[in-house]
């Protein structure tokens, strides 16, 4: 009989840590399946954040460096530079990449470090037991904001991939999400395009993937998906907004 | 026999690293070492390697984590304020094992303090940077030849200890021009190959994973443990001093880097004064040369620590000698640097004190 449907080889044989209705286990799957389908898992160094994901190490079959707290495209670029015929990526999340990891993250756009970045975006810190994010979005109760992320004294959410676009050493910059499957063909898609920018040599490529936290967000899975849809869709548009891969 | 060039300390550093094969260096200016930035910018792009100004301290250090765990022999300098923000790195890669050099050309601190030269941070070399329990191996040069020499062999231990190495200089140390000679040792040590590093799996291998996460207790430990051991291998086999006119010296002065030559000046001119003065020289600061304050110290009736600081490694040299000798402190600070007379009036002192 056929087999129509597999664990991609980059995805290690174990079992995900992750909390129901989790949308990082797609995701390491997309990644996965796309190393697997550019044939470059035996070339790809992965670089690990801190935060839900920091076992990714785990995860990937392919060479793994775990970062310090934000610091994955400081640790990818020293990387880049050694092995510049490999592929380098890193995998964080919006505590990691846009609170913490802010300048290690502008910077790498801005030189055009040839890297690619899968950015998780649920609008909170979930290994840390839910406390607001960079991202939590105006009036969002979390732990650090219980009445509701007050933008008077606690600010505004911010917008990486606009954010980011606005470097010229951005290549490639894509905002997806995971809630339907024409939405994660689409994710896939994209996270593809940011590898091949990179192969081709294009400079920095990333992709937000619009996530939920159904855990901390104290919601099913299934809402969960209905209130990312309703509240982040609106203030995190979906779309491309970095292409320079044809310059 | 190599040509003697006159250069300056941290140009010295610079040279050095690249000849000992150092192809990756991440920098970020800071006074009084950006030199060594400077020298690695202009040679890098000309030799392959690669020169990069992170956007930060904390960046420099950790694509220094990324490049030493890529395989890379690589280094990263600066001075204190700079030193505290690479301190995240340092304990990352220690607890990584991962191999690299980093340069502290001390200045006077706390805070921003000053830009003259310092030994402020030998606490933070010795006993600190980062969170854990971790060592580091630390090298003080006090010449701009040792500064060479020194900077090939911080490259060795750290491929084959697996450990950062620091090479604690200071701003007189950095900014002085001396003659030196680079001359090509084959280094004798046989440095390990590196297996672990994430060079891509090739689909040949299982994956390698540079990590210091270990969230059971009993896997740390057992970690922490066997690094231990290894820790305790240097202390066995790297450990290194100087010893000048101690054999029947009855006043012991000690100090390390720079201070140690004025220390040196201050000992042969006690001499002419018929005190049997002496000096130990720490050249690694961690491992400490302990066993130095007893064997050197047969006919010592006393010990003055000299440092450009208000006491720091004092306390190593206390701990050394365990009460046996009575041990005294002379120190500057906040950029200034001690005087030949100052040390030796410091010693007529103590001695008259002592009578």
């Amino acid at each position: 009989m056929e087999q129509v449907f597999k664990r991609p080889h980059a995805l290690c044989d174990v079992p995900l840590h992750y909390c129901p209705g989790c949308t990082h286990g797609i995701v390491h799957r997309l990644v996965a399946e796309v190393m697997d389908e550019l044939g470059i898992e035996g070339k790809t160094i992965g670089v690990a954040p801190v935060g839900c994901s920091v076992f990714a190490y785990n995860y990937f079959n392919c060479d793994m460096q775990e970062a310090a707290h934000g610091r994955a495209p400081a640790v990818a670029t020293g990387i880049k530079r050694v092995h510049p015929d490999k592929v380098v990526f890193t995998y964080q999340g919006d505590g990691d990449l846009a609170a913490i990891g802010t300048a290690e993250t502008v910077h790498a756009a801005a030189r055009g470090e040839n890297i690619t970045t899968i950015f998780i975006n649920n609008a909170i810190y979930g290994m840390t037991g839910g406390q607001m994010a960079p991202t939590t979005l105006p009036g969002q109760v979390t732990q650090t904001s219980p009445y509701g992320r007050d933008t008077k004294t606690q600010g505004f959410p911010i917008r990486v991939s606009e954010m980011l676009a606005t470097t010229s050493g951005a290549a490639y910059i894509e905002r997806v999400a995971v809630d339907c499957v024409k939405n994660v063909n689409k994710a896939k898609k994209a996270i593809k395009k940011a590898f091949e920018t990179q192969l081709a040599g294009k400079g920095f490529s990333l992709i937000e993937v619009v996530s939920t936290c159904p855990t901390n967000w104290g919601l099913s899975p299934e809402e969960a998906i209905k209130w990312m849809q309703e509240n982040m869709l609106p203030y995190y548009p979906l779309g491309v907004y970095c292409d320079r891969t044809e310059e | 026999m190599a040509e003697k060039v006159l250069v300056k300390g941290n140009e010295a550093i610079a040279e050095a690293a690249i000849q000992a094969g150092c192809r990756y260096f991440f920098g970020y200016p800071i006074t009084p070492q950006t030199e060594i930035s400077a020298y690695m910018a202009k040679r890098m792009p000309k030799i392959g390697g690669v020169f990069l100004q992170a956007e930060s301290e904390v960046s420099a250090a950790n694509m220094v984590y990324g490049a030493a765990g890529a395989g890379a022999r690589v280094m990263t300098s600066s001075s204190s304020p700079g030193i505290s923000l690479k301190a995240e790195a340092i304990s990352y890669m220690a607890g990584a094992d991962l191999p690299c050099v980093v340069i502290n050309v001390v200045r006077a601190g706390p805070g921003l303090g000053g830009i003259q030269p310092a030994q402020s941070d030998y606490f933070q070399a010795t006993k600190g940077h980062g969170h854990g329990d971790y060592r580091l191996i630390v090298l003080a040069p006090s010449s701009v030849q040792e500064i060479v020499d020194m900077t090939a062999e911080a490259f060795d231990l750290a491929d084959i200890y697996r450990t950062p190495v620091m090479i604690l200089a200071d701003g007189m140390l950095g900014q002085m021009m001396e003659p030196v000679v680079f001359e090509k040792k084959e280094s004798k040590r046989v440095i390990p190959e590196k297996t672990w590093a994430t060079t891509g799996t090739e689909m040949k291998r299982e994956h390698n994973v540079i990590n210091s996460l270990y969230i059971e207790p009993n896997t740390l430990e057992k970690l922490v443990l066997e690094r231990y051991e290894r820790y305790k291998r240097i202390e066995e086999t790297e450990c290194k001093y100087e010893a000048y006119k101690t054999e029947d010296a009855e006043f012991i002065l000690t100090g390390y880097g720079s201070v140690a030559r004025i220390c040196k000046n201050a000992v042969d001119a006690l001499r002419e004064q018929g005190i049997k003065a002496g000096l130990i020289r720490p050249i690694t600061l961690w491992p400490f040369p302990s066993d130095a304050y007893i064997n050197e110290t047969k006919n010592a009736k006393a010990i003055l620590t000299v440092e450009m600081s208000m006491g720091q490694m004092v306390e190593d040299v206390k701990l050394s000698v365990n009460g046996k000798v009575p041990v005294h402190f002379f120190g500057r600070t906040g950029g200034n640097i001690p005087y030949p007379n100052e040390v030796i009036e410091a010693v007529k002192k103590i001695i008259g004190g002592d009578k």
